[in-house]
């Protein structure tokens, strides 16, 4: 179906880099390498299922690296300060939320472009967290924090499935809610969508705080995997994120793309790196084979948007 | 006396639309030559075919005794020929020596600038238009008129020979109409020629020496001022029988549905609109471009919720602030332009259709794929939509079909008010006939319908009653029988009793 291409594509793509691993370094395929790889990849996925709403919409957040930071050690603080790690957990996801909704309400209400509300926030975030820590890392995490207190498998295990039902809910949400249309006809149409009876500024601001409360989470799922919290976490993220959903086919204009196809986008962008590694090649290129893979992938959009242009008539453009 | 400008049996038609039919004009030096005619009577189109933006398909352009047949606007500008739009086209972020300075100066990109003489120049030249705006000002911060003057200026500057007023007085004060037009006779004593549109009929009487009138693509006729009175201009601009036919029949009109009191929006330019419509009623919102059609139906919708002025349903008084609770009140609106807002043209019909009425197709926030899919299904076959599929994005169908698929969506919530805005615009004449017939199955079925339309032909052919308007509120309310196109035309103009 010409519906499915862009998935269809990066379906072969990855499939294509597999056969040439297996092919020359079948180390790639171990066990240990794959959990790695799917779990270094985790926060990014997570993300980008907020990311992919709010491209949707036509919006755009690149405040998620700093975002990701602040969660990050907040959830090492409130642990620290006593907090079961649940709690803790959901108390960052809270933080998230707060700085989604901040930049949601900037955009949707004050209406400042996206792009300026969440690149002040970025660098606020990022430069206020540094003055506050003063470049500390968190650490002597209580023992219940590392691993939730359980062993690495299950904490994984409850990672990895959380992620999957989150991603599993979004792709859902969007084809069969009623929300989910509203996102798509905010991104295509503003105006058509207004007069659907559709409220564009409160769906904006909804992706953004959503966004922002999935940042936390992935916050969280991250500082898990390790004994103590850098105060610097996430930085470049938000390229990472927004790479991976336009990769997926997620139109920048809003209107058009899929969960499925970011989650292919991740996969994607996430084993190039240790592809190259595996292969011999200097990590070097990793970034620019990424730049070289999103270029395509935004050309081919251009591409096949000036050939499919609607065959309708033209309305009778009279004196 | 010299002749400026012929133009001869041109013809040019825009995708399949004959927008000029044969139209002939000439102009000479010296003369305030008139342009008048309806709305879609090709007027803007015989604008810019002499201003370079589009290309005659036919006929002869004589400019200056030159037979003129590779236009371009920069080729235009060069022969003298200056236009004034109504909406000035100035660069808002500089000042007003700048913009001036832009059309005038030539030289290369990386000369020096003399301030001193750019600002000097620009006073001369708003001076010689008749105005005292400071040449350092911001052109944001002019009023329309102001920034016309501006406009003006520049013309005066480019040393025009022939200049065009496209309805120069539609933002103007009185006051500031009399200045403009003591800059026009300046103008004319020096020997320019100057191209004046206006829909104000009294404006035509005090300062044109002659008055064309074109009418669906043709020239009637040009007349000097003093052979020609009012009666007669209108009577030139409309002279044509409603030739097509209407699915026009009796239906059985019940209680007011939708009545409103005094309605004012400040924002919208719509002042103390009173109309009511019934069930089973077809109400034909009639007027020129510009009167506030649009803007009251949008007030209407809730998309420009009223100052003051009440909005009756049933009798009842409601509140109607976001198009949400429109819709609630189960008023629907096909906007004008369909492309713009009507449909999503990227989503599938069916998406399209429940759009507005997504409660109706979902449980627990939860969209019902199949009754989505029998919603679409249903209105597909009712509105005879032809579509290989009811998945099949919207934007592959034709003008006719999406128009019917915009209509749809508005069917679909079962409206007690339907609002039309320019229905059959830019459709072929078989979907025409189609959105008539259903309009008059909608108003069988007890909706009230209010009708925008450009034609009268429609407006009078489709409908029960015509409220016409002028400058943002209802000059009068016609019944059909009452109705002919002279009184329409006459109370959109804005002339007092017809």
């Amino acid at each position: 179906m010409s519906r499915h291409r862009r998935e269809l594509a990066l379906v072969i793509a990855i499939a294509a880099i597999a056969v040439v691993l297996g092919a020359v370094a079948p180390g790639f395929f171990t066990l240990n390498n794959l959990r790695d790889l799917v779990m270094a990849n985790m926060p990014v996925l997570i993300v980008a299922l907020g990311m992919t709403l709010v491209i949707l919409t036509g919006q755009i957040d690149i405040s998620v690296g700093s975002v990701f930071a602040i969660c990050s050690v907040a959830a090492g603080v409130f642990a620290k300060a006593g907090m079961p790690t649940p709690v803790a957990g959901l108390a960052a996801a809270l933080v998230g939320t707060a700085f989604g909704a901040l930049n949601g309400a900037l955009v949707a209400y004050v209406q400042i472009p996206s792009i300026v509300v969440t690149l002040a926030v970025m660098v606020a975030l990022r430069d206020g967290l540094r003055w506050a820590t003063e470049g500390a890392w968190v650490q002597d995490l209580p023992a219940s924090f590392q691993w939730f207190g359980a062993s690495q498998l299950v904490s994984e295990g409850v990672t990895m499935l959380f992620a999957a039902a989150l991603s599993a809910l979004a792709a859902w949400g969007l084809r069969h809610l009623a929300v989910g249309r509203a996102v798509y006809a905010t991104g295509s149409n503003e105006g058509a969508a207004r007069l659907a009876g559709i409220d564009p500024k409160r769906v904006v601001f909804w992706v953004l705080a959503v966004t922002g409360g999935l940042t936390g989470c992935a916050a969280l799922f991250n500082s898990v995997r390790f004994n103590q919290i850098p105060s610097n976490a996430g930085v470049g993220m938000e390229m990472q994120v927004i790479a991976a959903v336009i990769v997926g086919g997620t139109s920048v204009n809003g209107g058009k793309g899929t969960i499925a196809g970011t989650l292919l986008g991740v996969v994607l962008l996430g084993m190039i790196g240790p592809a190259l590694t595996f292969l011999g090649i200097s990590a070097y290129w990793e970034k620019a084979i990424q730049g070289g893979i999103i270029l395509a992938a935004v050309a081919i959009d251009a591409f096949s948007a000036r050939s499919g242009r609607y065959a309708g008539s033209l309305a009778a453009h009279r004196a | 006396m010299t002749l400026l400008l012929e133009a001869a049996a041109i013809t040019k038609s825009y995708a399949g639309v004959q927008a000029l039919k044969g139209v002939s004009f000439q102009l000479r030096a010296g003369e305030v030559h008139a342009l008048v005619g309806e709305n879609g009577a090709g007027k803007s189109t015989l604008i810019k075919i002499m201003t370079g933006a589009v290309t005659a398909d036919s006929g002869v352009l004589t400019i200056a005794g030159q037979v003129v047949t590779d236009h371009s606007p920069a080729f235009s500008r060069s022969l003298g020929i200056a236009a004034v739009y109504q909406q000035p086209a100035l660069f808002a972020d500089l000042t007003v020596a700048e913009n001036i300075a832009i059309a005038l100066e030539g030289g290369s990109l990386w000369r020096k600038v003399n301030w001193r003489t750019r600002v000097e120049q620009a006073r001369e030249l708003l001076e010689r238009a008749g105005s005292q705006i400071h040449p350092e000002r911001l052109v944001a911060t002019l009023s329309m008129p102001e920034q016309q003057i501006v406009e003006i200026a520049k013309a005066i500057g480019a040393k025009a020979k022939i200049l065009i007023l496209d309805e120069p007085t539609a933002s103007l004060e009185s006051h500031e109409v009399e200045s403009l037009f003591r800059v026009i006779a300046s103008l004319r004593e020096r020997g320019v020629g100057i191209i004046y549109i206006s829909h104000r009929l009294e404006e035509i009487a005090s300062i044109a020496d002659r008055v064309t009138v074109l009418r669906d693509g043709h020239t009637v006729d040009t007349r000097d001022r003093g052979e020609i009175d009012r009666a007669e201009l209108i009577r030139m601009m409309v002279g044509r029988e409603v030739s097509a036919i209407f699915p026009k029949r009796q239906v059985p009109i019940g209680d007011v549905v939708l009545e409103t009191r005094g309605l004012c929006c400040r924002s919208n330019g719509i002042a103390d609109v009173s109309i009511s419509v019934k069930s089973g009623e077809i109400l034909g919102l009639a007027g020129l471009v510009g009167s506030g059609r649009t803007q009251l139906a949008e007030t209407l919708f809730g998309l420009h919720p009223a100052n003051t002025g009440e909005i009756l349903l049933r009798g009842q008084r409601v509140r109607i602030q976001s198009p949400d609770q429109a819709i609630a009140a189960k008023i629907g609106y096909v906007p004008e332009d369909r492309r713009q807002h009507g449909v999503v043209l990227e989503m599938p019909i069916a998406s399209n259709t429940c759009m507005a009425s997504l409660g109706a197709v979902s449980r627990n926030w939860m969209i019902d794929g199949a009754k989505e899919r029998d919603l679409a299904r249903g209105f597909v076959e009712q509105l005879r939509i032809k579509t290989p599929s009811i998945y099949a994005p919207t934007g592959s169908l034709s003008g006719g079909n999406q128009q019917k698929v915009a209509l749809a969506r508005w069917l679909a919530i079962r409206p007690a008010v339907l609002i039309l805005d320019e229905p059959t615009q830019g459709v072929d004449v078989g979907s025409k006939a189609e959105i008539h017939g259903i309009m008059m199955d909608l108003a069988e079925q007890g909706v009230a319908i209010i009708m925008i339309s450009s034609e009268l032909p429609e407006i009078l052919g489709m409908s029960d009653r015509i409220a016409v308007m002028h400058a943002g509120r209802v000059a009068g309310v016609l019944s059909r029988e009452e109705a002919t196109q002279p009184r329409i035309l006459s109370l959109a103009l804005g002339e007092a009793a017809a």
